[in-house]
């Protein structure tokens, strides 16, 4: 296949530094597509595909009543992250997190930062991620955010930035997992020549990281991941990582509380759990502390919890530190709780409490991205250059009737990778969710989740709107270390590589 | 193991039998009208009578001709038993263990599955439907094959065997309840070229024509009676079944065998035992169709006390603090 017609257009391209001319780290990847004869790489883009609906690799979408589940549309251009720069988006990534857990740790205790107005108090007061619940909450070893998804984009600036923390239940490792192993059987020569650095033990550093959790007495603990059930749209991915960490994959019902323990239902009777990575939200965790309607979740699991008989992954109550007027005040408590600069910044945002930032925008409406700070999903949000005059003028007075509830954004243009359309490559926009695990030490893995907006000019990347993924390659910093190799080993394929002297 | 997934895996590996075997009744009559003479009547409500599923059949179809037959036993997404809807429960219950049973298996039940969803809309049942009968027993043996070779034989893989033998077993007590009365017309009508097409499609329904001819060798009903019930070693007679459905149990419970703790394993004791001593005289004095009908109610009873003493969702008793850690024994 030719890329010489490939076109980067105006857009910050991470495959092509310009038109005709691969990255450095994109060479050994840009001359085999080169080689490939015609019709090749469509071949092989349709072998995986297949391989994704046999393997039964999809989601399930709610509402529609035709075959309830689909496959996540995989491209097979990967994109490259180089090892320098992977370097300073693992540190930051790393800072970041380790910040944001002595906020949250801060807020359910004394919030000094509350009292040494280094943010305004209302941050708890509003947040619909606070949970009262939680206050004076000591969970395990110290750590609320075990598991963190965190969405970074890259600008035209080059610059890459923090989007969004998902310090919740963020999914889609499983997707990192299973489009490397497609990644290797489709383009298995590039692997040998590129060095990338391996993602398959990430069940092996969640199932350690869980097992540190677990309560100090405990000699071999019990680990098991809570899902709502096979109804849930990211069910695969829980029964793929309860399969990977070699653990029981357990729903609500099969959990009970009694005597201030977890237990679980058995064909032999009961047995103690210890840790639960839950992947169903706070509200319906314990129907007697939180929503009393649930019934995904386990009477009494709270109780059980704030007694330190169980280890929840991750806390509940972190959701408080993912809010969007939290989030514009993350350089901030990095310089609080660490007195560091963001390593990795944050899209420049204007705070509208603040005078300076709220005068700002109002001149400036036309060009940024206003968002409400309790909305989601698009709700209360205004596309400064894709809006008309009366949307400005109606967003401008509810700004200054409540200025606290907005925040505003420059626009961005999300960089573009090549991906497989009609037979040639084009641009498409794209995202990287890299994660994280805060266990005995911070572990980003690297790689992570690039989504891929399929539609042309679209930039959105979410799956239930078009969107798709690619496998993300970081490569390793010594090129002596053959990553695809100790891939092969760690996925306990005890094959001779041919070539390779041993 | 979860008592929720022990449950997923014992029905997982029952639906998948008795896709196969809704399968093989249509296959051996579709041969049987293709031997049959002329003028002779198209026999297909007894394959609906095999399946026990008149009653819902004559609520929805008019007549029992071979498409409608056909279309309820294999395509009919309301007929809970059909091949579609027994593969559809098997793959949602794979689907909740995914983590348990291997990836081969869950590829191979998924690949089954989509291959009867799209015989369902292609039309290719029409054209040539002992081919996809063939395909359907083909599958199921292909997983059947791996989860014995790709699965641990632990206490899932006993729950798939307890599941795929009873399931079997109660099958072939249909076959031989629906065509007692052929086996009975041929005592006072022997020899007649008609009646041993019969039999051999009777032999036939459960693959047992071939092996049957080597150990009886000439077709008789009494013999053939013999073979499906209490035939030690044929594995899809109804004692070879129960014997490896026992086994299964008491490598569970490890109650050893001989003795029992819990009901099921008292019943299907006492049933392989009564097996084990019969013979085809005294049944047939009795009434074969009594004999089978006392059997399944027997077999159903098992079903039901395995429910109880694995999968039913109970309560802990409460215990002193201190001896957390200890399982409960029920």
């Amino acid at each position: 296949m030719k890329l010489g017609e490939y076109e980067v257009g105006s857009f910050f391209d991470e495959m092509f530094a310009e038109n005709g001319r691969p990255r450095a780290v994109a060479r050994p990847l840009a001359r085999n597509i080169e080689s490939l004869p015609p019709g090749e790489m469509e071949n092989r883009q349709s072998a995986a595909d297949r391989a994704l609906i046999q393997a039964g690799i999809t989601f399930n979408v709610y509402g529609e009543s035709a075959g309830i589940e689909k496959t996540l549309p995989f491209d097979l251009v990967p994109r490259i992250v180089s090892a320098t720069e992977w370097d300073r988006i693992e540190r930051g990534l790393k800072q970041r997190i380790q910040a944001l857990n002595l906020f949250i740790d801060d807020l359910y205790h004394d919030q000094k930062i509350i009292k040494d107005k280094a943010v305004p108090e209302e941050i708890v007061t509003t947040s619909k991620g606070f949970r009262r619940q939680c206050v004076g909450l000591k969970p395990p070893r110290g750590i609320w955010c075990h598991i963190t998804g965190t969405d970074l984009v890259r600008h035209s600036d080059g610059q890459v930035y923090v989007l969004e923390d998902n310090l919740r239940c963020p999914s889609g490792v499983s997707y990192v997992l299973e489009n490397r192993r497609l990644m290797k059987s489709l383009f298995p020569e590039v692997f040998a020549a590129s060095h990338i650095r391996p993602v398959s033990n990430y069940p092996i550093r969640l199932r350690d990281m869980l097992e540190y959790l677990a309560p100090e007495e405990v000699g071999s603990p019990r680990v098991v991941l809570l899902t709502p059930g096979i109804f849930n749209s990211a069910y695969f991915e829980h029964s793929f990582l309860a399969q990977q960490m070699g653990i029981e994959l357990v729903e609500g019902s099969d959990l009970v509380v009694s005597d201030g323990i977890v237990w679980m239902r058995t064909t032999k009777g009961f047995e103690r759990v210890d840790v639960i990575y839950r992947r169903i939200d706070d509200d319906f965790l314990d129907p007697r502390s939180f929503r009393e309607d649930s019934v995904l979740g386990v009477p009494g699991l709270m109780e059980v919890y704030q007694s330190g008989n169980v280890a929840l992954a991750n806390a509940p109550g972190t959701g408080v530190a993912d809010d969007k007027v939290v989030y514009a005040y993350v350089p901030r408590i990095i310089k609080y709780y660490l007195d560091e600069e963001i390593i990795l910044p944050n899209v420049p945002t204007y705070i509208c409490a603040e005078s300076g930032d709220l005068s700002y925008v109002l001149e400036h409406l036309g060009d940024l991205v206003v968002k409400a700070a309790n909305e989601s999903g698009g709700y209360g949000m205004l596309i400064g250059p894709h809006s008309r005059e009366e949307e400005r003028r109606e967003f401008a007075s509810r700004i200054k009737a409540n200025p606290r509830n907005y925040i505003a954004q420059p626009t961005l243009s999300l960089s573009r990778v090549p991906t497989l359309v009609d037979g040639h490559l084009e641009g498409r926009h794209v995202d990287l969710r890299p994660y994280i695990l805060y266990g005995k030490e911070i572990f980003v893995l690297p790689g992570g989740l690039t989504r891929v907006a399929l539609k042309k000019g679209s930039l959105v990347v979410n799956s239930s709107q078009g969107g798709g993924s690619k496998d993300t390659w970081v490569l390793a910093e010594n090129p002596l270390t053959n990553a695809a190799e100790a891939d092969h080993i760690l996925n306990g394929a005890a094959t001779q590589v041919a070539g390779v002297p041993t | 193991m979860l008592s929720r997934v022990a449950d997923s895996i014992y029905w997982m590996s029952r639906y998948v039998e008795r896709a196969e075997n809704v399968a093989r009744f249509i296959d051996v009559n579709l041969n049987l009208m293709l031997d049959s003479p002329s003028g002779e009547d198209q026999q297909w409500q007894p394959v609906v009578n095999i399946t026990g599923d008149h009653v819902e059949f004559a609520k929805r179809y008019q007549t029992s001709t071979q498409y409608n037959v056909i279309h309820f036993l294999t395509f009919d997404r309301d007929n809970p038993n059909s091949i579609i809807s027994c593969l559809r429960a098997a793959r949602e219950n794979a689907r909740s263990v995914r983590e348990v049973i291997s990836s081969e298996m869950w590829l191979q039940l998924n690949s089954y599955y989509l291959m009867v969803n799209s015989a369902c809309t292609s039309g290719k049942i029409v054209e040539s439907p002992h081919d996809f009968f063939n395909e359907v027993k083909l599958a199921s043996h292909l997983f059947m094959g791996l989860t014995d070779a790709t699965m641990t034989h632990g206490e899932g893989w006993h729950f798939c065997r307890l599941g795929r033998k009873l399931e079997r077993a109660d099958k072939t007590s249909r076959i031989l309840d629906v065509k007692y009365f052929i086996l009975l017309r041929s005592v006072a009508d022997v020899g007649t070229p008609f009646d041993e097409v019969q039999w051999a499609a009777v032999l036939r329904s459960a693959s047992a024509f071939e092996m049957y001819r080597k150990r009886h060798g000439r077709i008789s009903p009494k013999a053939i009676v013999e073979f499906l019930l209490i035939d030690p070693e044929f594995p899809r007679a109804i004692r070879f079944c129960l014997n490896a459905a026992r086994d299964s149990l008491h490598a569970i419970s490890g109650t050893p065998i001989g003795t029992f703790r819990k009901p099921p394993e008292k019943l299907l004791g006492q049933l392989c035992s009564d097996l084990a001593y019969a013979n085809v005289d005294d049944i047939t004095q009795e009434g074969l169709h009594e004999y089978l009908d006392r059997l399944q109610t027997n077999m159903n009873q098992v079903s039901a006390g395995i429910y109880e003493a694995f999968f039913a969702r109970r309560m802990p008793e409460s215990r002193r603090p201190g001896k957390e850690r200890t399982q409960v024994q029920e």
